[in-house]
């Protein structure tokens, strides 16, 4: 549905992306994981059109058709729908508005109505806050309008960048429950970056390791969870104590 | 009862102010510019209308209409060639384009209309008003055209009101203002945001300028906005450039701040009421009397 092809970024003279390639089936959860500076967030960014000029190199192709160097204005009405590192809420509108402003793009009445009421039923407590400003709320609760608002925009597919950054482990919990819920129930296609490898991968369903610009793995989440330097780098599963009595102190992973 | 008289009076001339300000703090609202060539922009304008009625023959609300085309084209003209090419926007250079505007459009003025002295009509054909008749309410007297620039910018000022807190498209430019990627990833074309925040704007600061000048019956030069906007602007900051009441009630407030001042000590200094009152809230009261700023978390 969404394919990245041999994509490379730069910002100036940075080289962020080093040739990227992506397949994203419709209706699954795919997972970017890697450490800080892997490039992730850069990937969102290209697909979203976000960067002027960008990419150098590849292409992004949704449905067959060509998106390179569309703006986000347009992609958004393509169908994807982006959830930024951060929440960038609009901090001086109520939730209410930022909920209606995430419909910008939509006409149809009914069917707004009819979403308005699906993310308070996922978010509550954005129907409690209804008239607060978005600024206000609390970190996760700002995390949960940039999702609802997203949903707004009635995407086919979403883009989530590290949507369990700065969440007590309870609502870390429950995100990743509501996004597995949004992925099944309405059929939204998912990619996913996160640095929670764990629970990123206990929902996905084919994960990708990602580190300086490249993928260095991938696969289903049963393989990325059996392979040694995904379970040791990312999961944090030591391996046993070896017979000597001591651990290597440091570790080549295999990839490099 | 001369206290009801100058409050009337104030606010008659508060209003003015109070959509000069408006017109400041839609831009500013929605991309933080200061923009100093408000004033020139709403004085060409006013010029125009003035050429339009002088020389084509039109009538008043004609020429009127018009000039308000040529204030939001020129407007939209300049956000698109000067400001949207700025490469490395910060609010500098920003400033910096506008002043440089600025200066432009005094020079064309000058150039084009400022040999000699003219008198702006003071009759509105075919429209009913004239600026020398009043209409007495015991023992206050109002001008008609003073009753017509407060009807116009109450109008104007609720108008404008409403589609800031309610409409789709007003929301939208407030939106663009606080977050331009938020806005651009939920498919805001912030491009025309931005042309329709400026027309919209070049329209109400021209407005007040062509109600101002018969209302005063101020002589047209090309200095004619200097003292206007500098009200305007201490309207803006008395009330707060963060939300719509601010500049609404700073304009009103300072309309009527003027009149007494003038009617009880001097009216020669009435321009340096409004500049001490700029220092003074900037002192005090940074965001303005009626400022809510929401602080970010950072
Ligand atoms: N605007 C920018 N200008 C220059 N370099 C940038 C810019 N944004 C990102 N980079 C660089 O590009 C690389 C990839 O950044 P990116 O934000 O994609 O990382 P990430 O994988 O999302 O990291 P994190 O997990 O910390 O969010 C980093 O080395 C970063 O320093
Ligand atoms: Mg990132």
């Amino acid at each position: 549905m969404l394919s990245l092809n041999n994509i490379e970024t730069f910002y100036g003279l940075i080289y962020a992306l080093k040739g990227v390639s992506l397949e994203i089936k419709e209706g699954t959860i795919t997972a970017i994981l890697g450490s800080n500076g892997a490039g992730k967030t850069t990937i969102l960014r290209t697909i979203m059109g976000l960067l002027d000029d960008q990419p150098e190199k590849g292409n992004v192709m949704l449905s067959g058709e060509n998106i390179n160097f569309k703006d986000p204005e347009f992609i958004v009405r393509k169908g994807i729908s982006y959830v930024p590192e951060g929440r960038e809420v609009w901090n001086e509108l109520t939730v209410r508005e930022n909920l209606a402003m995430g419909a910008y793009i939509r006409n149809d009445k009914n069917g707004i109505k009819k979403d308005l009421e699906g993310i308070y039923h996922y978010f509550p407590v954005l129907q409690e806050r209804e008239n607060q400003l978005a600024g206000t709320l609390s970190g996760g609760e700002q995390q949960m309008l940039a999702i609802g608002r997203a949903l707004m925009n009635s995407p086919r597919i979403l883009l989530l960048d590290e949507p369990s950054l700065g969440l007590s482990p309870i609502l870390v919990k429950s995100i990743f429950r509501i996004i597995k819920d949004i992925n099944r129930e309405r059929g939204i296609t998912i990619l996913l970056v996160e640095q929670n490898a764990r629970m990123a991968l206990m929902i996905a369903n084919y994960g990708y390791v990602m580190e300086n610009g490249r993928f260095v793995i991938s696969g289903t989440p049963e393989e990325l969870m059996e392979n040694e330097d995904v379970r040791e780098f990312y999961l944090g599963i030591k391996k046993d104590v070896s017979a000597k009595g001591y651990q290597r102190w440091k570790r080549k992973k295999k990839w490099r | 009862m001369i206290f009801f008289q100058l409050v009337i009076d104030g606010l008659s001339i508060g209003s003015l102010y109070a959509l000069l300000a408006l017109a400041m703090v839609i831009i500013y609202k929605t991309s933080e510019v200061p923009n100093f060539a408000q004033g020139e922009m709403a004085m060409v304008t006013t010029f125009v209308s003035y050429h339009l009625m002088e020389y084509y023959g039109f009538t008043f609300p004609v020429s009127f209409l018009g000039s308000l085309i040529f204030a939001a084209m020129l407007a939209v003209f300049f956000e698109f060639f000067f400001l949207r090419r700025a490469k490395e926007p910060n609010i500098l250079n920003f400033i910096i384009i506008t002043l440089g505007f600025e200066r432009m459009l005094y020079g064309l003025a000058a150039w084009k209309w400022g040999a000699d002295q003219r008198l702006y009509p003071s009759s509105f054909d075919p429209l009913p008003i004239s600026s020398s008749d009043t209409f007495n309410f015991g023992i206050i007297s109002v001008s008609h055209i003073s009753l017509i620039i407060m009807s116009v910018a109450f109008v104007l000022i609720g108008g404008l009101v409403i589609f800031f807190k309610f409409t789709r498209l007003g929301i939208a430019m407030k939106a663009t203002q606080q977050n331009l990627l938020a806005s651009r990833i939920n498919g805001i074309r912030t491009n025309r945001i931005m042309s329709f925040t400026w027309g919209l704007s070049a329209m109400v600061g021209a407005i007040a300028g062509m109600l101002f000048v018969p209302g005063t019956a101020t002589p047209l030069d090309s200095n004619l906005m200097l003292a206007p906007l500098i009200k305007g602007f201490a309207a803006a900051v008395l009330g707060g450039m963060t939300t719509m009441i601010g500049p609404i009630g700073g304009g009103f407030i300072l309309g009527i701040i003027e009149k007494f001042f003038g009617f009880y000590i001097s009216s020669e200094f009435e321009t340096t009421v409004s500049f001490t009152i700029i220092v003074l809230v900037l002192w005090f009261r940074p965001s303005g009397l009626f400022g809510r700023h929401y602080i970010r978390k950072v």
